[in-house]
């Protein structure tokens, strides 16, 4: 494997998001939002509760809750983004014909794969990188409230937005591109539902439905990650809160360890590998 | 005719298969294909619909895996990357980024043949002037005709000067005109030396520029060999009245079918000769039958007969 087609066929993915019109979509959408919401953040330390302004403490909390809920929205933003983007990434290709002029030059499928799953990967990880960095800020100079690990909820969901990206990727090497964003989109959803359920069997202590949630977590480690990045978002004081321990999906009593960490990056390596296995031994 | 042995082909030819079999499922698309195409010629791979044409173009390309049998591209084993740098294809199914301008498809195909970087602008200049497409480079792909895009699909598979042109039904979308610019382009790919492999169903268009054909159906080779040879037939026959007697000086004895004439195994130079022998002898000539087949019969009798 060489790295000037890989380079090639990415830069190709990448220009296409420009061309298509989806980075000036996207980015004028978030715009409005981050605008409105850093707005709404502002007016958290104007508010009145029985008469009085809000304590700096109290607004600090009230706007680490909103906080959660639009990076739930982000999160959630990214998550469906990633199905829709490597849906037709390859499958598209090889429903269209496009790929058949493309893959008979000097190219190995795993190029080909590679290349796309970079030109997706790369201007995920900064449209995440950017969105969360100007509300983490916003939110910062509205309130004052700075998240414990910003960097590091940055990460939990750009590494969510991989996972989606790379099992929507593999899934397109034999599903047609309606079928794998639909199937993508439906375990994205079902796997924050179980993490939710398994939550909830934590926090009453049911060995069985709290395996669901750490089952789901190993499966396809979406849900894992976002609750990785609400840890790192939320005050340390949530993390031990009783509040917490009812299984919202809004809160996480631990956050990353190493060997979680580890085993999301492996995932995606794994199922990356599948994707390119799958790919090189079908039929164009 | 040709026909090959089986065992490991060597490398003198630019393609050459051996036992080529490929299975879908219980469908056998190619069944045991032996073919040979030398350096330089254009060589016509004829078939009816679902005949496996495409199939064995995928296989050359590395586009689908052989079931069985073996085969070589420009003297590489089949799938190897190397070959592919030297090879130009326009598939049947031809679509191209359609968001993408066409100096710019050709670009990124520049790109991925690994020509230098330098050269792109001059060589996608000289594909677009040379498949008709000369001050259309700057539009966008999808705002081009189906017949603009097959002319694109002939501009991409002829970057980089490749040594084998490999086309797959390549007028299917064209009209009069572009299929005679086609027809010009063939000659001059022979001209320059390049091997061309032209996969159609349209006989005319083969019988004008291929020196050599294959007729495949159902996943066989019917016939294979120089068109010339494939379309000789039994020699000439005359339409001729009271000629006298079934020996004819100089020719021996004649074949009658009603008021045909022939002479069995005489070869079709020799007819005026033997239309002079007829009148010399007595017989009034009405018509004359070179007896050569045109490919559409030839091609016919062949599927007929399998």
């Amino acid at each position: 494997m060489s790295w000037r087609p890989l380079e090639v066929i990415a830069g190709l993915t990448a220009r296409e998001l420009l061309r298509r019109r989806l980075v000036h979509a996207l980015l004028l959408l978030t715009a409005l939002v981050l605008a409105l919401t850093g707005w709404g953040f502002s007016r958290i330390p104007h508010l009145h509760l029985g008469g009085e302004l809000l304590t700096p403490q109290l607004a600090r909390l009230a706007a680490a809750q909103l906080l959660l809920l639009v990076m739930f929205m982000f999160s959630f933003v990214v998550g469906l983004t990633a199905a829709f983007l490597a849906a037709p990434a390859v499958a598209g290709e090889l429903e269209s014909g496009v790929a058949l002029a493309v893959l008979a030059r000097p190219i190995s499928r795993a190029e080909f794969l590679l290349g796309r799953w970079l030109g997706l990967a790369l201007p995920l990880l900064a449209y995440v990188a950017l969105s969360a960095s100007v509300e983490f800020w916003l939110v910062a100079v509205g309130t004052g409230y700075a998240p414990p690990d910003p960097v590091g909820a940055e990460a939990a969901l750009a590494g969510q937005g991989l996972v989606l990206l790379t099992l929507t990727l593999a899934l397109s090497t034999r599903l047609s591109a309606m079928t794998s964003g639909v199937v993508a989109v439906v375990v994205f959803g079902a796997m924050w539902v179980a993490g939710v359920a398994g939550a909830f069997g934590s926090a009453f202590h049911n060995t069985a439905i709290s395996a669901v949630g750490t089952v789901t977590h190993l499966l396809v480690p979406s849900d894992g990650l976002w609750r990785v990045a609400v840890y790192e978002i939320q005050p340390k004081l949530f993390a031990s809160a009783s509040l917490s321990r009812v299984g919202s999906p809004f809160s996480a009593t631990s956050g990353a360890t190493p060997a979680y960490l580890a085993f999301a990056a492996a995932w995606v390596i794994l199922v990356l590998a599948a994707a390119v296995l799958s790919l090189d031994r079908r039929e164009v | 005719m040709t026909s090959a042995g089986a065992g490991e082909p060597p490398g003198g030819q630019a393609v050459l298969t051996r036992g080529l079999t490929k299975r879908y499922g219980r469908r056998l698309a190619l069944d045991g294909l032996d073919l040979e195409v030398g350096h330089g010629e254009v060589f016509g791979f004829l078939g009816p619909n679902g005949a496996g044409k495409t199939t064995f173009v995928k296989l050359l390309l590395g586009l689908a895996r052989p079931s069985s049998g073996t085969g070589r591209l420009l003297g590489r084993p089949l799938g190897d990357r190397s070959a592919r740098t030297r090879v130009g294809y326009l598939p049947e199914l031809f679509r191209y980024q359609g968001w993408l301008r066409a100096r710019e498809v050709l670009t990124f195909h520049c790109r991925l043949a690994g020509l230098p970087e330098e050269g792109f602008r001059d060589e996608v200049t000289r594909s677009l002037e040379l498949v008709g497409l000369a001050g259309r480079g700057e539009d966008l792909v999808a705002t081009f005709s189906k017949g603009m895009q097959q002319r694109l699909g002939l501009a991409v598979a002829l970057l980089g000067s490749p040594r084998l042109v490999v086309l797959d039904e390549p007028t299917s979308a064209l009209d009069p005109v572009g299929r005679h610019d086609v027809r010009e382009l063939i000659r001059r790919l022979r001209q320059e030396g390049v091997t061309v492999f032209l996969n159609s169903h349209l006989l005319s268009e083969v019988e004008l520029v291929c020196d050599r054909v294959a007729v495949v159906d159902r996943g066989r080779v019917l016939a294979q060999g120089a068109l010339a040879d494939l379309l000789s037939g039994e020699g000439p026959r005359v339409l001729c009245r009271d000629l006298p007697g079934d020996v004819l000086p100089g020719f021996g004895a004649l074949r009658r079918d009603g008021e045909w004439v022939s002479v069995p195994g005489l070869d079709s130079s020799r007819t005026p000769e033997l239309v002079a022998a007829i009148v010399g002898a007595g017989g009034r000539v009405y018509q004359v039958d070179e007896g050569r087949a045109s490919l559409e019969e030839r091609f016919l009798q062949l599927l007929e007969r399998a």
